[in-house]
């Protein structure tokens, strides 16, 4: 292959892909994601997160625009100046297109319709300098990074990968700023977390090339030792591998019960919240994932469990003080303690599912999930009604539900470590639950369900019955989280379940990976621990105001990139190892047997 | 060798059971219909409400079914979009509520500017802005479902059926996200309709705003019948919602004819989009998401890929959810029955799917995807 | 005694008759083969039987007992299994999963069991295993082995044909009924699964009726032959008399000449 010119680039399409990234800059300077995360700095005083965002944008067009298409059995084209050219003229574009935006911001007077459209958000796409200053500024920043993200994408795969594992270090650091700063607090080390965070936020500059240094060393020094671990594991005998598994598990345990104490109020509040919702994506999950139910009025389930805690242990709970039918017919029940309440709960809303799961489960996929929409509208606005307020609050809703008494102590809100234990014994109960059910009879006929019902149907398997189950199952872990949930913020508001929260359990689902126990585990920590649910702060509570919008816009890109999660299943990966190595082997002439050949279809 | 088991009687018919509950449901439900509409004949021949309110007049009995007409009457228009693009893709869009929202939002801008030059008021001069409004809310509806159909539909177009129906539920849930973020939460009200559109008219007492509605939708449903029934791209897009391989066979641009089917339902969503304006006056980046949900409701009520269908259904749903808790659930000394007009909705939608989940009117749907 | 009798059995789609008043029984222990054009009937007749389409009027009976108005689900537990003509096996699960789902009808661990761990429930597990490690063995080594535990899709085409009739085998049907189960599958292996449908008669004691196209097939293992033309029987009998009748030669040949 004869070595190319920096002239030999596809000029259309590094212009389309820095149009696109221009585009995006503008959007985000609209929506006012820009400068609203302006205030947030991250190393202090270059760089905020607002920035971040934005010059993220023209690094990612130029390593795309660098990118080419190697399709199969061409040869990868030699890397060279050629990339890092594409890359500028990616970002000059964008730059280009960011510049005449500026000129319209300066021009034109939309601000009435648009609440970001102004001073601020010319000042920071311009840096300061004003119209003209700043369509210059722009054009060259553009270019400048799309260079540079072409370049990252000249460099050899080991240099890539120490530079992304320092960035995101440094990164981490800075984002993390208030969970490492709490837990540094709790542990006695006040000092270090006062050195390396600046008065005003971020990260101080020195630190900062600290933090840097010291990933750089550990990138070097650990150098594939991660793959190394991999292979090791993936290779081991079936008993050394359960024993492995074992001590893993111990590790997660001891983790679960000291980590907590080791943190400040607001990490284990968050880390309740996370538990949360893990387990209403591992009931979405069973739902979903394994049975390939599109379920989007799941809320209704959540917010029954947390109801039907709220009716059982409140002492004041409005049924029991209004003169209502309710009232005559269960006025003799005493107040339950939230542990008795439970079994009762559990199987109220197993039956509620029961209820809803009758009539829709024959349905096709589409209708069936607007449906269960219609369902868990119903079920919220019944709760706001009047017609029902006497006997559930109605928009007052249910308050001063007392927390778990436990004996020794009583949990609620106001001891987030506590509600989090309590909130991963059931999480560890879930998980249980939802391993031992993939693993059985019924979890077999979902996943067949899954594949192609009508045949799974001729297979023997009464769809309807197994459907069913798995509905229930999944409305059996959310009544958990619901009571929980009861408990934990002390009383229930119709607006608590708003179908948001059943699309943003859905994006835990997927994001993390449907059908992967896992994967949904990681989707909840790293969605509702980082952006928050659709009520409760995540790490990054600058990020509230915008936190739907960016949930939106991943979810959209992973639809299009990786409809299968960040850890699809793992167990059905490594069967394709193996295949590989099978192939492998049967190119070197070790052939099984006659026709083993792989099919490629 | 195995066991085989050959107990003839150890089947059980569990599926007989659910049978037997849905008989259950469709029944308790006819009755607390038949009984509502009993004790509200009851009401109104005894002159008083159970619990003591006077009951309906004939005159605000009429303005609800009027009022329910012309709601009726926009979401009939939306529920052809989700209508067409099921009959030939095969699953529920539903980011179609947001490119009706999308209709609205434009409406709103459009007309505060043509409201700022004074062209907002007068009889000629009115009906040239809303003519101006319609034309920019069908273009932005229409440009909204085309890029989204580029975008995010298809590239996924030949994945299993669940992804791109949550695709498309991702791409509602960012637009109306992205909307709030590019507008800002503050509520947006159109500017008031010169006074001879909002007076009522002594010979039916029905408001102008609500004629003009109507009028608009039936030109609109007209244009759009005459496009699929008598154009030669109506044909292909009859032909590719029939079967795509064989219409693909027949020399007829598949994509292109999605791109148009997604077209024409979002101009139609604009128009709605812009009815909306008009009925309501607010408009908000939620507006999409009831509407889409109770247009899709009167597509299957009509009878999904039928498109005389979908507008029956709108009209239907639209009088349903107008009337019907007044007729069925007053009677039944509910308190706050208008609390529940959604709830309505939604219940006519469950039921809909219990008693005729292919509609009143029967669905076209493509040859894949019956069954 | 006859395992399967079908009387007068007519199913329209649309104005097309695809099944015409169709008479057909099936003895204990009879391998029946059920041959004709394209386009004959032959896969809508074996739709009939388990259950996918609903006779517009006749009756189909397993033993005696009306089949008509059950879900294919509770057909199957009845006793009849078959295999698809355009094999739909579950491409990601398991081979071992595949054939281990098939027995869901003959088992009945639900909730409880799993999340105990009781013992019966682990005595059905093992032996779900069991019973599928026996089926997929019927086959030698192809299926068993480091194959177990590979997804479906990344077999051969012939090994896609072998173990859709080891899933239908694990149903532990009476009837077993297979749709074209050698199409594309060379000479060779032709032959073998040639003897290995006389296996599962004689050593697993299934009655079992075939549609195939290979008359090399069908002439090794049939005991009778149904010839359906138009949705109606043109000829029964051993496979020297069906294939000398004139109305058969006339079936096929009057029909287009490159069919087969």
């Amino acid at each position: 292959m004869s070595t190319r010119s920096a002239t030999d680039i596809d000029p259309k399409h590094s212009v389309s892909v820095g149009l696109i990234a221009g585009i995006s800059i503008i959007f985000m300077g609209l929506v006012g994601l820009a400068v609203g995360l302006n205030e947030r700095i991250l190393i202090d005083p270059i760089l905020s997160l607002g920035y971040l965002f934005l010059l993220a944008v023209p690094l990612g067009a130029g390593y795309i625009a660098a990118n080419e298409t190697v399709l199969e059995g061409m040869q990868a084209p030699e890397k060279g100046t050629r990339d890092i050219v594409a890359g500028a003229l990616a970002g000059l574009a964008g730059g280009a297109m960011v510049g005449l935006f500026l000129i319209l911001l300066d021009t034109v007077d939309l601000s009435e319709k648009m609440p970001a459209w102004g001073d601020r958000l010319l000042d920071m796409l311009s840096f300061n300098q004003g119209v003209g200053g700043g369509v210059v500024v722009a054009a060259l920043v553009g270019t400048v990074l799309g260079a540079l993200g072409g370049a990252i994408h000249v460099l050899k795969d080991e240099p890539r990968r120490v530079i992304k594992i320092v960035i995101i270090s440094v990164l981490s650091f800075a984002i993390l700023e208030a969970i490492v700063d709490d837990v540094l607090g709790e542990i006695g080390l006040k000092p270090v977390a006062k050195f390396l965070y600046s008065k005003s936020g971020g990260l101080s500059v020195l630190p900062a090339i600290l933090v840097g240094i010291v990933a750089l060393g550990f990138a070097i020094g650990f150098k594939g030792k991660g793959d190394e671990l991999k292979t090791r594991y993936d290779t081991m005998e079936e008993a050394e591998r359960k024993q492995v598994n074992k001590y893993a598990l111990i590790a997660v345990v001891v983790a679960a019960v000291v980590l907590p104490m080791l943190l400040g109020k607001i990490v284990n509040e968050l880390l309740a919240n996370v538990g949360l919702f893990v387990l209403l994506a591992l009931g979405l999950n069973i739902v979903v994932g394994r049975a390939g139910i599109l379920d989007i009025g799941y809320v209704a389930f959540f917010a029954v469990g947390a109801y039907g805690m709220a009716v059982l242990t409140t002492p004041e709970a409005p049924w029991r003080i209004n003169d209502t039918l309710v009232h005559d017919i269960f006025g003799w029940l005493p107040v339950l303690p939230w542990l008795v309440a439970l079994p009762i709960v559990v199987v109220m809303t197993g039956f509620v599912g029961l209820l809803i799961g009758t009539p829709v489960i024959r349905m096709r996929g589409d209708y069936l999930a607007i449906v269960t929409l219609g369902f868990g509208e119903i079920i919220r606005l019944l709760f706001l009604s009047d017609w029902l307020s006497p006997t559930l609050g109605g928009s007052q809703g249910i308050r001063n539900i007392p927390g778990v008494n436990v004996g020794v102590t009583e949990i609620n809100g106001t001891k987030p470590q506590y509600v989090f234990y309590l909130v991963a014994v059931f999480v560890a109960i879930a998980i249980y639950i939802s391993h031992q059910m993939e693993t059985s009879r019924i979890g077999r006929a979902w996943m067949a369900i899954r594949e192609d019902e009508p045949v799974a149907e001729a297979m023997g398997i009464n769809t309807v019955t197994t459907k069913l189950i798995a509905f229930v199952t999944g409305a059996v872990l959310a009544s958990f989280s619901g009571a929980i949930f009861a408990a934990k913020v002390g009383s229930t508001f119709p607006n608590s379940f708003l179908l948001l929260v059943s699309i943003i359990i859905l994006v835990v689902v997927i994001v993390g990976g449907m059908g992967n126990i896992p994967g949904v585990i990681l989707g909840a920590v790293v969605l509702i621990g980082i952006l928050g649910g659709p009520k409760q702060p995540g790490l990054l509570a600058e990020f509230s105001q915008f936190k739907l919008l960016i949930y939106g816009a991943l979810l959209v890109f992973m639809m299009l990139k990786k409809p299968e999660g960040l850890l699809p299943n793992a167990a059905r990966t490594r069967e394709l190892h193996i295949d590989e190595a099978l192939q492998d082997a049967w190119l070197k002439g070790d052939k099984p047997s006659s026709e083993d050949e792989v099919a490629t279809a | 060798m195995i066991a085989v088991k050959r107990s003839k009687q150890s089947v059980l018919r569990t599926n007989n059971s659910v049978d037997l509950f849905l008989t259950v449901i469709r029944v308790v439900s006819l009755i607390v219909i038949a009984l509502g509409l009993l004790l509200f004949f009851i009401e109104q021949i005894r002159g008083t409400a159970l619990n003591g309110d006077a009951p309906l007049t004939g005159g605000a009995i009429r303005g609800l079914f009027v009022t329910g007409v012309s709601q009726g009457a926009m979401y009939g228009l939306i529920a052809l979009g989700y209508s067409m693009v099921y009959g030939v893709l095969g699953f529920i869009n539903f980011a179609h509520g947001e490119v009706f929202m999308a209709g609205a939002m434009s409406a709103w801008i459009t007309s505060n500017i043509l409201f700022d030059n004074g062209m907002w008021e007068g009889g000629f001069s009115f009906i040239i802005a809303l003519l101006i409004v319609l034309l920019v809310a069908i273009v932005v509806s229409t440009l909204a479902t085309i890029l989204i159909e580029r975008i995010a539909y298809r590239p996924r177009r030949e994945s299993p059926r669940l992804i791109p129906l949550i695709t498309s539920i991702v791409v509602s849930f960012f637009m109306q996200n992205a909307v709030l973020g590019l507008f800002g939460p503050a509520s947006k009200t159109l500017p008031a309709p010169p006074s001879w559109m909002s007076d009522s008219y002594t010979f039916l007492e029905i408001e102008g705003t609500k004629i003009l509605v109507m009028v608009i939708a039936a030109i609109s449903m007209a244009g759009l019948w005459v496009f699929v029934e008598r154009t030669k791209t109506g044909k292909a897009m009859r032909a590719v919602a029939e079967d795509k391989e064989i219409a693909a066979l027949m020399g007829i641009d598949v994509n292109r004819t999605i791109v148009t089917t997604f077209a024409v339902g979002g101009a139609m969503a604009g128009v709605a989009g812009v009815l909306w304006g008009l009925l309501f006056r607010g408009v908000s980046s939620q507006t999409g998401f009831l509407p889409g949900i109770k247009a899709f409701t009167a597509a299957v009520i009509g009878g999904v890929g039928n498109l005389g269908g979908s507008m029956a259904g709108g009209l239907i749903l639209g009088v349903a959810e107008s009337v019907g808790p007044l007729l069925i659930l007053k009677p039944m000394t509910i308190p706050a029955v208008s609390q529940l007009k959604d709830a309505v909705a939604f219940a006519v939608l469950v039921l809909v799917l219990l008693f005729k989940p292919t509609g009143l009117f029967g669905e076209r749907l493509a040859s894949e995807d019956r069954a | 005694m006859s395992l399967l009798d079908i009387n007068n059995v007519t199913i329209t789609f649309g104005g097309l008759t695809a099944i015409d008043d169709l008479n057909f029984h099936v003895d204990e222990g009879e391998i029946v083969s059920v041959i004709g054009p394209n386009g004959a009937g032959k896969t809508t007749f074996f739709n009939l039987i388990t259950g996918l389409s609903t006779p517009d009027s006749g009756e189909i009976l397993l033993d005696g007992e009306s089949l008509i108005g059950l879900d294919p689900n509770e057909i199957t537990a009845r006793g009849v299994g078959r295999t698809f003509q355009n094999v739909r096996l579950f491409p990601q699960m398991t081979i071992l999963e595949n054939v281990m789902v098939a027995q869901h009808c003959r088992t009945n661990q639900k909730v409880l069991g799993p999340i105990f761990r009781t013992k019966a429930y682990k005595e059905e597990e093992a032996l779900i295993r069991k019973n599928a490690e026996e089926v997929l063995g019927f086959f030698g080594t192809r299926l068993t082995g480091y194959r177990l535990n590979q997804p479906a899709f990344v077999l051969s085409y012939a090994n896609r044909r072998r173990l859709e009739i080891a899933r239908a085998m694990a149903t532990q049907p009476r009837l077993l009924m297979l749709d074209e189960p050698v199409a594309g599958m060379n000479p060779m292996e032709t032959a073998e699964l040639t003897e290995l449908i006389g296996k599962l008669r004689s050593e697993w004691g299934f009655t079992i009726v075939i549609i195939e196209h290979d008359m090399r097939l069908v002439r090794d293992v049939s005991d009778r032959v149904v010839v359906l033309d138009h949705g109606e029987t043109i000829a029964q009998g051993s496979y020297e008399h069906v294939s000398t009748h004139p109305d058969v030669i006339e079936a096929y040949l009057g029909r287009s000449a490159g069919d087969k």
